[in-house]
């Protein structure tokens, strides 16, 4: 690997977060931060700071994607080097505040690495970017998310930010179009259309009032890429579109997000006006005679949304339903103007292959997916978290390379791509390389970039039908195949899990997961049905035990499972018969305990509340567990045991 | 209500593409849309309230009675639900004896089900007025509720 090729900043990256003159202490506060406890920790380190007396710059930094270890905070340390550590708690903040700003231990025991590029090293304390999660990344979309702050356009302005567009704006439109076009973007969104045809279409419309739309409705269920480079890094959105609108033509922008990220929409807006302020938006943008401005149009909850003609009725204060294309937006959109829409991380890479030029970005990736992916990896992965890795890595390399394989030891099911519109892809296709048509010829779609592993605890039919509840959820009710479609087919999944399947019913599915497919109007319900036949296709075996054996291999679905207390592991506590919400155990001091089959609810409550130590209570799918009738004392069950071993044994 | 909604409304006027944006602002205003502001909003945009509602109701963020004192949204996103968040609503629905939609009977609590909040990376994830609780457990659960039950 060249220096090139590595993810750590320059040597002067982190020039942002380091001072001369005091030491300067960053907390990772984005929204996923902040959920692990990091404002907490930023009070402390704030009242500490004050209590102590100690001058000291304290930073709020975005996302630098190792969510698993949040929260995280760095510290420089005048003629230090800057040095992450993770997992903090205010009582490890206080401790490393003593120990590290005030006397000189960096307490290498809770470091996570040296965030400096180069060869920083200190106290055996190790590089972060060669940390495994860290490695084998390399940072485009995210180059500065986690490294400078989001809310100071001075930090952005620090990583040669709006430099970008300085050049653009020296270009004819048609050069910056032909230099997308020639780097080989495709629209991040999901769909992978080549970005630089996209713009050149809508800048070929007639028409004097031109819109561009940045598409943050992040609507996917276990995708947060967008969300993370908005709260960390909104100039590179915001730079991209002016850009792009530079390119197409366009005077006027929005950024529509989802109301459920507060704090991407309070960060974009506080770099709207930063960028306004320093004329890099409004009017006679940089001395150039180009005008454009941005606004943020709040989405209010529908996933169908992120369709692009669903998005701009909803701009245009409609119910949010597609429209059949052609027209495409290129021709006639937003309020019937030709209009373009792109997604934030596509907007996030143009700066950059604006500066370093389409040639030194299409080294990265493969023939026909060039450039880098973000991915939002979790589920039941060892390490969680946003990443960006270049086309052509395989899913190995992702999950268990920079994952970390499977946590707690257990096996790898499938992983799970695409979100709803995505599908489950078996562990035999594992050293896949992630590329927008290997992952369609493999029945599923790299989407918008969530990337979510499930190991053996996850029953497959019933995953299936969490996808399809939630595309029936959302479906807009426009079409037909769409709306009736994803209901039948929840419908026979309903059954199928209840353990009430037919043989036939996986022809069925497969039946109606076809029309949905290709009779809908849009994309929501045209990949809607993906989940069921990449399952069908890749896990037949599971829904044949569901259907046939009546069983549930991953012992999930409610009506095939079965919690016997198994006597000779009961202690006769009564845990379990105190917290059975239904009064379905029977028992008493010192006696063995017994679940009513007919009373029990399969809530799993006693399962989780019996003492790990004792674990008597035990969770079978298909199969019958010899228990005594009715609670009897641990004594008489010991004896009655003993003499029936005896019986068998003669002496 | 009724200054409120006109300051609102004021501030849009002339403008094109508001509705959804009103209706935004009046819930933060007002907690829900009653349907008076329906019908103001509706006078004021030169739309019947039928229109309205029918916007309205397509989106999932808008509610039509009052909240609860606290909204306790729980995530079922798919990294929430790979990881347990089915037993995170079974345990609050449980909790509180309502389910997801529905509004305690002495108002103080609301419970929604929502499709993700994109912190996918600590799963499961709860949502209390705002305050994400990530690594949800049946126990954190019950323990982040008392916290609320017994404030004054």
């Amino acid at each position: 690997m060249t220096p090139e090729e590595s993810s750590a900043p320059p040597e002067d990256g982190l020039k942002a977060l380091k001072r001369d003159d005091k030491p300067v202490i960053c907390v990772g506060s984005a929204t996923c931060g902040r959920s692990a406890g990091a404002l907490q920790v930023l009070e402390t380190i704030k009242k500490e700071l004050s209590n102590r007396r100690i001058d000291a710059e304290i930073i709020q930094v975005g996302c630098l994607g190792l969510c698993y270890v949040e929260p995280l905070i760095y510290i420089s340390k005048p003629g230090h080097p800057c040095v992450c550590y993770r997992k903090m708690t205010p009582e490890l903040a206080k401790e490393l505040i003593n120990d590290y700003l005030v006397n000189d231990d960096p307490r290498p025991d809770l470091a996570l690495g040296i965030m400096d590029g180069g060869k920083m090293e200190m106290d055996n304390i190790p590089s972060i970017w060669e940390h495994p999660m860290l490695k084998p990344q390399i940072r485009i979309v995210l180059r500065n998310c986690g490294l400078i702050d989001p809310e100071n356009i001075d930090h952005y302005l620090a990583t040669d930010g709006y430099l970008a567009l300085r050049k653009a704006l020296q270009m004819k439109p048609e050069e910056v179009i032909d230099e997308i076009k020639c780097s080989g973007l495709r629209g991040r969104g999901g769909a992978g259309f080549p970005t630089g045809i996209k713009w050149e279409f809508c800048r070929n419309s007639p028409g004097n009032e031109k819109y561009l739309i940045c598409n943050a409705d992040e609507g996917d269920p276990g995708a947060f890429m967008d969300r993370s480079v908005l709260e960390g890094d909104p100039h590179s959105v915001l730079e991209g579109m002016v850009i792009t609108a530079y390119a197409i033509g366009a005077s006027t922008g929005y950024i529509y997000c989802r109301a459920e990220y507060p704090l991407a929409l309070e960060r974009v807006s506080i770099a709207i006006q930063r960028a306004r302020e320093h004329g890099f938006l409004g009017k006679d943008i940089l001395g150039s005679g180009f005008n454009f401005d941005v606004s943020i149009k709040q989405g209010a909850g529908a996933f169908v949304c992120g369709e692009e003609t669903a998005l701009m009725a909803s701009i245009e204060g409609k119910r949010g339903m597609p429209r059949s294309r052609p027209p495409f937006p290129a021709v006639s959109g937003l309020w019937g103007k030709p209009t373009n829409i792109n997604n934030v991380e596509t907007f996030a890479n143009v700066p950059v292959i604006i500066s370093k030029g389409a040639r030194w970005y299409n080294r990265y990736g493969t023939e026909k997916s060039k450039g880098t992916k973000t991915f939002a990896l979790a589920g039941k992965v060892k390490r969680t978290g946003l990443i960006e890795v270049p086309f052509g890595s395989t899913l190995r390399d992702v999950i268990y390379g920079i994952g970390g394989g499977i946590a707690d030891d257990k096996q790898f099911k499938a992983v799970q791509t695409g979100g709803p519109s995505g599908g489950c892809l078996p562990a035999k296709l594992l050293d896949l390389p992630i590329e927008y048509e290997t992952m369609e010829n493999a029945g599923s779609i790299i989407g918008s970039g969530g990337m979510i592993v499930t190991d053996e605890d996850t029953c497959i039919v019933d995953f299936a039908k969490f996808f399809i509840t939630f595309t029936q959820q959302e479906s807009c009710g426009k079409c037909v195949p769409c709306r009736v479609g994803t209901k039948q087919m929840l419908n026979v999944l309903e059954r199928i899990t209840n353990g009430e399947g037919k043989l036939e019913d996986m022809d069925q599915l497969q039946r109606l997961a076809m029309t949905v497919k290709n009779g809908s109007l849009c994309a929501l319900g045209g990949t809607a049905p993906n989940p069921v036949l990449t399952t069908l296709q890749y896990f037949r075996d599971e829904y044949e035990a569901h259907i046939i054996d009546k069983r549930c291999p991953a012992k999930v679905c409610k009506a095939l499972i079965n919690y016997y207390i198994d006597p000779d592991r009961c202690v006769g506590c009564g845990i379990c018969l105190k917290n059975c919400p239904v009064d379905a155990i029977e028992g008493g001091s010192r006696m063995i305990h017994v679940i009513d089959q007919g009373k029990c609810t399969k809530c799993g409550t006693c399962f989780d509340v019996c003492p790990p130590k004792v674990k008597a209570v035990i969770k079978v799918s298909g199969e019958k567990v010899a228990v005594p009738e009715n609670p009897m004392s641990i004594v008489d069950y010991k004896k009655s045991k003993k003499s029936k071993e005896s019986e068998g044994v003669s002496e | 209500m009724r200054a409120d909604l006109e300051k609102i409304l004021k501030s849009y006027e002339g403008k094109k593409g508001v509705l959804i944006p009103i209706l935004q602002e009046a819930q933060r205003k007002l907690g829900y849309l009653p349907p008076d502001a329906i019908k103001e909003i509706a006078h004021f945009l030169e739309m019947s309230p039928s229109e309205v509602y029918g916007v309205a109701t397509f989106y999932a963020q808008f509610l039509f009675s009052p909240p609860g004192e606290h909204i306790i949204k729980v995530c079922l996103g798919t990294a929430c639900f790979v990881r347990g968040g089915r037993k995170i609503l079974e345990t609050v629905t449980t909790e509180l004896g309502i389910d997801p939609g529905e509004t305690t009977k002495d108002c103080k609590f609301t419970l929604e089900r929502v499709a993700c909040f994109g912190c996918c990376a600590l799963a499961p994830i709860m949502v209390v007025d705002g305050t994400v609780y990530s690594k949800m457990t049946p126990a954190k659960v019950k323990k982040i509720l008392k916290l609320y039950k017994e404030e004054r």
